[in-house]
């Protein structure tokens, strides 16, 4: 980047303190959400509102945790969805890895128009399926089961066309000798293709985590029992309630926001490149 | 496999024999998209097209039979369902907007070299993104509560009303409007962001020796320049805004009055609160043909000005 005139540093004094305020505001308000969570989290109920609201944390995080689990199962619940958002990354990434692969280095019939379909399913809103898939499960008798919420987004099309994206650099050379080696096919897209694409798996696992993670109507319409509920299900069920206790549902919101904010914090990069899904490269 | 009668050899010879005639570079693309598509087909080829079928359809003692154009005539004669539109599209257009031009503004400002620890400030504007929108939903609750959040409290405390967040029809869009722009300003942003870094800086040196200032500059080469990103960010939007669900459901649950109910609420309501399966379908599909239309439409604008 180039420095234009010759006294920049005074020149741009006011222009700078404009701008950096303009950014203190953005923070705050950005920032100052999270905080007041904890802040919810960490007292009773009525103290959050409390006029003039005290601004620090509060020593009440235990009840809180207690109550929480009283009402919702806090623990069951965060478990559910560990469980589901876990198994659906672990599957969705070898599913759409081995479709992308498919896609990017092989030639096979159908396989320009799959790719098409696939990409124009893009385009249609999900809530589209929703009535027929409750239909299906319905059929199958699998309402308020893992599989319900883990199986229809499993095949998923942006998932694998990132993976075909960034599995065509991978040089068809390579494959080849690998073959004249004799490796079988198996062989070369576990040890040889997947672990050259750990980069672009790594983007697209958080991508599907956090998709799953914060999943909301389909587990809402599928499953229907306090102890299969996931944590956005779960929590929505407390806003219902004629009674809400704040200090609960903060407490259940920062459980839910907390330990990802972490991970973010850590793996910056990937995480932006996650989220994004791939628009931008971190 | 035919061959294999042929083969008089050991027996595990002839296993590793046939697992090679098995799987070849020409079997094992099949078997690589075989899972995918499967799934494809069965959770969302054929959810798309029964969805389709049903939209015709209407429940009779607990079997579908069609009722051809009916649930499309009622539809268009529904003033809740016109209701959930106009909402919608008033939450789009004016929500969709404000945080685009927001957005650009943040990131040309992290992209100008006056600005310094721009690495801080992208992830502190990035960190909404990764909450859950119920989550975001529920922090806002709290905050815009219209007795003791601490909005109203600061409103108060410098001498304004007290505004009745999620209570009044008006503020309640407002309300939903501040959450999804808190929550996803920061996430185009960074989209922008990536785009500006893509611009060549030699375009704004020849600007500035032809003279040219900054607010020039920005509109003549910055907006320019960036039409393609920008473009994408609004279509996302646009196509996520139309889908709203997670934040009117807990934030307003569509209240007061209506004011705050989605298509896609009313979808949810009709489909899963009522079960009426074939008028929550030709709701659906409603909605597709109107996503279609409007992203046709912003990316037919978008190339012709080019």
């Amino acid at each position: 980047m180039s420095t234009s005139t010759a006294n920049p540093q005074r020149k741009h004094l006011p222009k700078k303190i404009a701008l950096y305020s303009l950014l203190a505001v953005g923070v705050i308000i950005s920032i100052f959400p999270f905080y007041w969570m904890i802040i919810g989290a960490t007292n009773p109920s009525g103290e959050i509102f409390s006029i003039p609201p005290s601004l620090i944390p509060g020593t009440y995080l235990i009840e809180n945790f207690i109550n929480l689990n009283e009402s919702i199962g806090i623990l069951r619940v965060v478990f559910n969805s560990l469980f589901i958002a876990l198994s659906f990354t672990v599957l969705s990434l070898l599913i759409c890895s081995a479709a992308g692969y498919a896609f990017a280095k092989f030639t096979f019939k159908g396989r320009d128009a799959i790719f098409f379909i696939l990409l124009l399913s893009m385009m249609i809103p999900y809530h589209v399926t929703l009535i027929p898939l409750f239909r299906i499960f319905v059929e199958l008798n699998w309402l308020n089961t893992y599989q319900a919420v883990i199986l229809p987004q499993l095949a998923y099309p942006f998932a694998i066309f990132l993976m075909r994206q960034n599995m065509q650099a991978i040089p068809s050379t390579l494959l080849e000798a690998a073959r004249v080696d004799g490796a079988g096919e198996f062989r070369i897209f576990f040890k040889i293709v997947l672990p050259t694409m750990r980069p672009a798996l790594a983007a697209v696992a958080i991508f599907l985590f956090m998709f799953q993670w914060n999943n909301f109507i389909w587990p809402l319409v599928v499953l229907n029992s306090g102890e299969m509920y996931t944590l956005p299900v779960a929590l929505s069920s407390l806003i219902g309630l004629s009674d809400i206790d704040y200090g609960q549902i903060t407490l259940g919101a920062a459980i839910s926001v907390v330990p990802i904010m972490v991970f973010f914090l850590i793996l910056q990069k990937q995480f932006i490149a996650g989220i994004l899904g791939g628009s931008v490269k971190g | 496999m035919s061959n294999m009668e042929n083969v008089n050899s050991e027996h595990a010879e002839e296993k590793t024999k046939t697992k090679k005639k098995w799987i070849t570079p020409k079997t094992f693309p099949y078997i690589l998209v075989f899972p995918a598509v499967f799934l494809f087909a069965v959770f969302t080829v054929y959810p798309v097209i029964s969805s389709f079928i049903l939209s015709f359809q209407a429940s009779e003692g607990g079997e579908m039979s069609f009722i051809g154009f009916q649930n499309y005539i009622r539809l268009f004669n529904d003033g809740l369902f016109y209701q959930s539109l106009i909402n919608t599209f008033t939450l789009l257009i004016i929500q969709v907007p404000v945080m685009i031009t927001l957005a650009i503004l943040l990131a040309v400002t992290l992209n100008s070299a006056l600005v310094r620890f721009n690495g801080f400030f992208r992830i502190a504007f990035f960190l909404p993104s990764v909450t859950a929108l119920v989550t975001a939903s529920i922090i806002f609750i709290i905050l815009l509560d219209s007795n003791y959040g601490i909005v109203n409290y600061v409103l108060s405390s410098i001498g304004l009303e007290k505004v009745s967040w999620l209570n009044d029809p008006f503020w309640a869009k407002v309300s939903i409007m501040l959450v999804v722009t808190w929550r996803w300003t920061g996430y185009n942003m960074v989209i922008l962001l990536a785009g500006l870094q893509n611009v060549s800086q030699e375009l704004y040196e020849s600007a500035s020796i032809d003279g040219a200032g900054k607010l020039r500059q920005f509109f003549h080469i910055t907006l320019p320049q960036l039409k393609p990103v920008i473009l994408f960010t609004v279509v996302l939007s646009t196509i996520g805004t139309l889908q709203l669900f997670d934040e009117p459901y807990i934030l307003t649950n569509g209240g007061p009055n209506n004011s705050t109910l989605t298509v896609i609420m009313y979808l949810y309501d009709q489909g899963f609160r009522y079960f009426d399966f074939g008028y929550a379908s030709a709701i659906a599909y409603v909605l597709v043909i109107i996503i279609a239309v409007l992203s046709w439409i912003q990316l037919r604008l978008g190339s012709d000005r080019d």
